[in-house]
């Protein structure tokens, strides 16, 4: 085990796994994380929980993910590398260990010209390639960048990356996620997918590379809400591509119809994603959509959630490990 | 090489507006060539300049001045016996500029006329971008000469993030290229990729205070044994 996490044990076990995502608020309402993660409970492996997404102010990741492990429910913290040096961010990695975080996804992060501090200045000392190789090597040597001597005591991270199969240069992305593979990554969350056909395609370059079988693919997926998210998102959101077939089927139904009818197409997709070969489980990006986690998840057939043997970390002690 | 923007006039008429006699200082260098500090930016200054003043019930005598070079010492003493007249000095070179004049006239007050803006390529007139950050590490050699420092809007060294646009734009702005995505293309077209496959280690940014350059072959001149 590298971090005994509750993702990495079910995924060793071979059990197709499920993440979500989880936004914490702008401010420090607790009830309102405390609320989100009641929908999530038992429902998910783990929940991914965003760093200032979309570069918008809001609860740092590690404050919520520590209180997320308190609860009892499994974290992903996220980390970008566009507000925190190599000082900070390995600074930050050893508080998120002695908080009992085990799961990390390292990312570059949305720009800040998209959030509410237009005017800061960015930081991307780091990339997000070399995030994964500095906390693969405080996990594996105890030892921090530039330095030889060991620190003390562990890190024990499920290393998480991202991936974007479909945006330029579309070529390039498998040996972009080999790359990434290399530098110390151990399970990859993709960017949403909606083109199964293509999706399959990829993981066929991806498998014939042999990358599946060096790390864990969880396949993206995000419910569309209505036919105006689903146009938004294809306009708006970096990197995301909605075919037409769907915009349309969206479009087509009456409005009060449009959330049924994003989550049979979900469910319809789910069911795809799990005949590819290659693919060890599904990332489910509910935005602003965490209490419909449980019908959704139901109706998709993953539930139940499996309970690891020998899993102590739901004990919610920051200590045991 | 360096490009520059005029500040606003109005910035300019506060910094200023307490003195009778100002001088503006152009220069012939980078300032010049991309037509924000040379001869005759600088004389439209004083004229705009002039005209503030007068909008504003003050009047104030300015003068022009056109240094060769603002950031050499051999140049800037020009200024040495007219400066003495004058109350303070607009200087309409780079940063680096502005602040050797104001170092060499320590009495006098020393403004910047312009907005020191990025080491940059024209591409046509009046048109730069900005192409060097100046890293002191350069990158060009790996990357088919498209810098990942400068271009890429996050700085990344060891490919594309994920929002690159179908389009193959940054996702910060459809009009500028995702230059992860022109790197990949032109090492491809050069039968070069694998220059990007294998990992690249974090930076050493020398970000450590105002830098010093002694050229090879002068160290003997410079460091003292
Ligand atoms: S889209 Fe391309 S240029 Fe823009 S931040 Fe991402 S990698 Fe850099």
């Amino acid at each position: 085990m590298k971090s005994g996490s509750n993702l990495e044990r079910v995924l060793k076990a071979g059990h197709f796994a499920v993440t979500t995502e989880f936004g914490p608020p702008k401010g420090t309402d607790l009830s309102i994380v405390k609320n989100k993660a009641e929908f999530i409970r038992g429902n998910v492996d783990a929940v991914n929980v965003t760093d200032c997404q979309t570069a918008v102010v809001r609860l740092s990741s590690i404050a919520t993910s520590a209180i997320l492990v308190q609860m009892g429910i499994e974290p992903v913290m996220q980390m970008t590398c566009r507000d925190r040096n190599r000082i900070a961010i390995q600074s930050d990695i050893f508080g998120a260990s002695a908080l009992g975080i085990k799961n990390m996804l390292a990312i570059s992060g949305d720009h800040h010209s998209f959030g509410n501090q237009k005017n800061a200045r960015k930081v991307y000392d780091i990339d997000s390639m070399q995030m994964i190789s500095l906390v693969k090597r405080m996990r594996d040597e105890q030892k921090m960048l530039s330095e030889d001597k060991p620190f003390q005591g562990e890190v024990p991270m499920f290393i998480g990356a991202a991936a974007n199969p479909f945006a330029p240069p579309v070529e390039f992305r498998a040996m972009h996620l080999r790359k990434k593979i290399e530098a110390g990554a151990d399970f990859i969350q993709t960017q949403s997918i909606y083109d199964v056909d293509k999706f399959r395609q990829w993981m066929k370059i991806v498998c014939d590379m042999g990358l599946d079988r060096q790390c864990a693919i969880l396949a993206g997926l995000t419910p569309l809400k209505s036919a105006g998210m689903a146009r938004y998102m294809a306009d708006n959101v970096p990197g995301m591509q909605i075919p037409e077939s769907l915009l349309t089927r969206m479009a087509g139904v009456p409005k009060e119809r449009a959330a049924e009818e994003g989550i049979r197409i979900f469910c319809e997709q789910v069911e795809q994603i799990r005949e590819i070969p290659g693919i060890a489980g599904l990332h489910i990006m509910a935005i602003e959509w965490e209490h419909r986690i449980p019908e959704i998840t139901e109706r998709a057939g993953l539930l139940p959630r499996p309970v690891m043997q020998g899993n102590d970390f739901f004990s919610g002690d920051p200590q045991c490990r | 090489m360096i490009k520059a923007k005029r500040k606003p006039l109005e910035e300019l008429f506060d910094l200023t507006k307490g003195f009778q006699r100002i001088l503006c200082v152009g220069c012939g260098g980078c300032t010049s060539v991309c037509l924000a500090g040379g001869q005759r930016e600088t004389q439209m200054l004083k004229t705009d300049l002039s005209q503030l003043f007068r909008e504003n019930g003050k009047s104030a005598h300015i003068s022009v001045f056109v240094i060769e070079r603002q950031c050499s010492p051999e140049y800037i003493s020009d200024i040495e016996d007219m400066i003495k007249d004058y109350g303070c000095v607009i200087s309409a070179a780079c940063g680096a500029g502005v602040q050797l004049l104001a170092e060499r006239y320590r009495s006098k007050p020393v403004f910047p006329a312009l907005n020191t803006m990025f080491v940059g390529l024209d591409r046509s007139t009046g048109l730069y971008q900005e192409r060097c950050r100046t890293c002191g590490d350069c990158q060009l050699g790996y990357t088919g000469g498209i810098c990942p420092v400068t271009c890429c809007s996050k700085s990344l060294f060891n490919g594309p993030c994920g929002g690159t646009n179908i389009n193959g734009s940054c996702e910060v702005s459809r009009e500028t290229p995702c230059a992860w995505n022109e790197i990949y293309e032109r090492l491809k077209m050069q039968n070069r990729v694998e220059n990007i496959l294998s990992i690249h280690p974090p930076m050493d940014w020398t970000d450590k205070g105002p830098g010093t350059l002694i050229q090879s072959g002068y160290e003997s001149r410079y460091i003292k044994k």
